[in-house]
């Protein structure tokens, strides 16, 4: 019976907030750090309550090579004050990486077509039909839908290419969809989807995103991706909060034959990390792979935590060189609100899209791109290490189609 | 959203005024909308066009309510649809006769899966049951130790064994017979609904362990294709229910929609935060607000209700809304409000809210600001804060490392905060005036004569806005406040205690 004074309560709180925020924003002329507000994830010294279990503490040393295992553990002085010391081990890649099995790269086609066929011509009936009536152009706009686009950029394309039309006087479906095909790839054209790699430096490439989308996955294709390419990656863990990612990570690492660092579970991530960039810089590895815990981008503690995360990662010799944001293919609307928040927190530099082999298109990389310009440039088309590739734009764009 | 929707519907039914019936040109402008909205929320084209063709017979020809206004009237009738399609029956677990009893849980990779396994085992034992988890995902890395790590967490074992998942699920239920394990929870690998063989492996899982539940765990992020995912599923395992994950992120969820509407099972539980008890059974009425963005109010009170005292929260709200409310006040109430969670999220759910105060993005820092500032008041500053002139003010924003100018704006902005409710006080919400004592009303009764509970939402009309509280006279001020109205806050409290 209380409930519309809580409301009220909290209404009250919450205005006085947002006005004195808003006050301050408009009067503030520099950024106040304050302490982040403790959240639920351990991420201080006073913290780290979970350590590894006894029974797995010492499997994961290598005792081929103790001496550098020890060496590895950096002095975390240099880190940030607040940053544990953790108890960093580094996994020995097996010594032959030449028994790696070959990469067996998907074309992007080959992969998707296989899981398109189902779909293939839900707009069939459109390409044999002459002028298009007002249903067949929401039935385009509805594909577009259906792909996940969203539906304010599905509307100002639709509208652009009516314009188009109008102005070309085509008006068949074939040429229709021609056109819209033609708008979208024009919308994709010229983006750098390399990943920038500096010579001489200990590059850190960073995986974020929120969680299940496929983070350490990723990084584990990626790093047989740049071995092959004759890099020499080395793995961090920074996803200390999920139970077992760091033996993921390590049994990655194994196929990719990269070494990997890692912590403690409940662990800073920062100091994982940081640590492996130290531990990179020290045996000559020219990229640090590191991994982060997923978070939902609206638990702003752990965006905090990011952001430190990335901050850390740069320092010297660290050179932060990409950010890679990981989006799942069936990820709907919200995908726009990650991308829009991860940026903002950790200047994202890449997407990859994870997942795009099964029946889901991943169109709203599309909005996420040509709202906010960041370009996608990896492709996730199944489990195996070879089966991430460059983003094959046009070819995306007719996918989404069928 | 909720608050656009009804400003669009008010535009699109204003000329109605309150004589006649809806008619099927307005209901389909309406209806428009309400596409836009079910689709921007990730609802399923196919299950847009279902629903909107139910609203659309529900909506047309309908008699114009006199309490309501048709905009109410039909967001009314997009609720209740909403809510009656996210509902239906709802799940009630029973236990098998000859124990184990068995729950195979599937989905995509990354719905969260193992994660969920573990969430499910403490639920069930905090059902007085001792469930078995199974390790049967040998395909990702390290997935059966991160179940293992989950179940020394919550004290359940975990059975697994590097053969193949079909021979561990077999062996799992040997074990649970063996040990008196009464519920069996099998965890399996994550496959894409396309992948025959791998949906093949799943179906003789769930032959061998004859599953009395099969769960459906789906990210609430899913966008369109959660209806093919949850159609292949379905179509191999015949799924008992859904278990929706992620659903603390800001998501509006419209998947949850589409997959109950695809598979007609019930939506069983729903995981709301990373730790492992934040996992319970699903409310399809907070469900249908949130897709539509209304708000998720109940939630916001199971918070609120968490951390606050009950007696000191109606004291707080009844001072202020008598303009006693002093900034010590303010600052235990939002200290309290800190343990609800991050405040752009609180803000999100509050239900009628004007678009603009919704869409401010709340730093969470901009907390600990204010709070600096208030506790560099001294207490009579803080008492009565129209005491603080220039010299106050530069002494406050030097000893909580602020400006001047900030210090202001919070003031400024209390105080009028502080005006708005006591105007609010004055106009005199019923569930408010209960708690006061009769004599100390102030000003005449608000727009609604009615005292008695149990009155349905949605009454109170049109609004009803204190004057002389336009955002035009307090240039600080967030535009907006003022529309928050009393009548509102009586539907809303009415509302709430019908539900609950």
């Amino acid at each position: 019976m209380s409930s519309a004074l809580w409301i009220l309560i909290i209404a009250a709180v919450l205005v006085v907030v947002a006005g004195a925020a808003f006050v301050a924003t408009r009067s503030r002329g520099r950024d106040l750090e304050l302490e982040p507000t403790p959240g639920e994830r351990p991420t201080g010294p006073g913290t780290v309550t979970a350590p590894t279990p006894v029974d797995e503490a010492p499997a994961t040393v290598d005792t081929a090579a103790p001496a550098e295992a020890e060496a590895a553990v950096a002095e975390p002085g240099v880190a940030e004050p607040e940053v544990a010391e953790p108890e960093v081990v580094v996994e020995e890649a097996p010594p032959a990486p030449a028994e790696l099995e070959p990469l067996i790269k998907p074309s992007f086609f080959d992969r998707l077509g296989k899981a398109r066929s189902a779909f293939s011509g839900y707009l069939g009936g459109l390409v044999g039909r002459g002028k298009l009536s007002e249903d067949d152009w929401e039935e385009l706009e509805e594909a577009l839908i259906q792909a996940d686009v969203g539906v304010a950029t599905s509307m100002s394309l639709i509208g652009d290419v009516r314009d188009l039309a109008k102005g070309s006087g085509a008006d068949s479906g074939e040429d229709i969809l021609g056109l819209l095909k033609a708008r979208m790839h024009r919308e994709l054209e010229g983006k750098d989807r390399s990943l920038t790699l500096d010579e001489g430096k200990t590059n850190v490439w960073l995986f974020v995103g929120v969680n299940g989308v496929g983070k350490t996955t990723t990084i584990g294709k990626v790093a047989r991706r740049l071995v092959d390419e004759g890099h020499k990656p080395l793995l961090a863990a920074g996803d200390t909060f999920r139970a077992a990612a760091a033996e993921q990570l390590t049994t990655w690492g194994e196929r990719a034959g990269a070494d990997v660092v890692r912590g403690n579970e409940g662990g800073d991530p920062s100091a994982v990390i940081f640590d492996g960039v130290q531990a990179a810089s020290a045996r000559g590895c020219d990229v640090v792979l590191a991994d982060t815990a997923g978070r939902l981008h609206n638990k702003t503690n752990l965006m905090e935590e990011l952001s430190k995360v990335r901050r850390v990662a740069g320092r010297e010799p660290g050179h932060v060189s990409e950010v890679l944001l990981v989006i799942d293919a069936t990820t709907g609307q919200n995908g726009m609100s990650q991308a829009k928040v991860f940026t903002e927190a950790v200047e994202v530099t890449g997407v990859v899209l994870t997942k795009l082999d099964g029946s889901a298109k991943g169109g709203i990389v599309f909005a996420i791109e040509s709202e906010l310009g960041i370009p996608v440039k990896l492709v996730g088309l199944g489990e195996k290490a070879g089966d991430l590739v460059d983003f094959d734009a046009p070819a995306f764009v007719d996918a989404l189609f069928e | 959203m909720f608050q656009t929707l009804t400003d669009k519907f008010e535009g699109i039914f204003g000329r109605l005024g309150k004589k006649g019936r809806l008619t099927e040109e307005d209901v389909d402008e309406a209806l428009r909308e309400i596409r836009l909205a079910l689709l921007e929320a990730d609802v399923n084209l196919t299950v847009v066009r279902g629903l909107r063709d139910r609203i659309r017979a529900r909506a047309v020809g309908e008699e114009i309510h006199k309490a309501l206004n048709p905009a109410q009237q039909v967001i009314k009738i997009v609720n209740e649809e909403l809510t009656a399609s996210l509902g239906g029956e709802t799940m009630r677990i029973t236990f098998a006769s000859r124990p184990p009893t068995v729950v195979l849980m599937a989905g995509l990779q990354g719905s969260g899966k193992t994660t969920t396994s573990a969430k499910l085992a403490r639920w069930f034992k905090s059902q007085g049951r001792n469930p078995l988890m199974v390790g049967a995902d040998l395909q990702r890395p390290a997935a059966v130790e991160q179940l293992r790590t989950l179940g020394r967490q919550i004290d359940v074992p975990v059975f697994s064994e590097p053969s193949d998942p079909v021979a561990v699920a077999a062996a799992a239920l040997e074990e649970a017979r063996r040990t008196g394990r009464d519920v069996l929870i099998v965890d399996t690998a994550g496959r894409l609904a396309i992948d025959e063989e791998l949906m093949e492996e799943v179906r003789r899982i769930s032959d061998t362990v004859q599953p009395h539940y099969t769960f459906l765990v789906v990210d609430a992020m899913t966008g369109q294709d959660a209806v093919n995912t949850a159609e292949a599923f379905h179509q191999k395992l015949s799924l008992d229910g859904v278990i929706l994950t992620k659903l603390d992120g800001d998501a509006r969820g419209g998947a949850a929609l589409s997959v109950k509407e695809v598979v007609g099972r019930p939506i069983a539980f729903a995981a709301t935060g990373e730790k492992l008890e934040d996992f319970d059974l699903f409310h399809p009425d907070r469900m249908a607000s949130r897709i539509l963005g209304m708000g998720d109010v109940l939630t916001l009170i199971d918070k609120a209700e968490q951390v606050y005292e009950k007696e000191e929260a109606e004291e707080a709200a009844a001072r202020m809304l008598e303009g006693q409310f002093t900034l010590d006040d303010f600052l235990e109430q939002m200290q309290q409000l800190k343990k609800m969670g991050p405040l752009g999220g609180l803000l999100s759910m509050l239900p009628g809210l004007p678009k603009e105060l919704r869409n401010v993005n709340i730093d969470d820092r901009e907390l600990a600001r204010v709070e600096a500032i208030i506790k560099s008041m001294t207490p009579a500053e803080r008492a009565e804060p129209r005491m603080i002139e220039a010299s106050r003010r530069a002494r406050i924003a030097t000893g909580s490392g602020t400006n001047p100018t900030q210090v202001a704006g919070l003031v400024t902005q209390f105080t009028e905060m502080q005006k708005m409710m006591k105007k609010l006080g004055g106009m005199g919400t019923k569930k408010v005036r209960k708690d006061k004592k009769a004599d100390k009303r102030k000003g005449k009764g608000g727009s609604r004569v009615t005292g008695k509970g149990g009155v349905p939402a949605l009454t109170g009309g049109g609004r009803v806005t204190p004057k002389g509280t336009k955002a035009g006279k307090a240039p600080l001020m967030l535009p907006g406040l003022d529309r928050i109205d009393a009548s509102d806050l009586d539907a809303l409290a009415d509302e709430l205690d019908r539900r609950r």
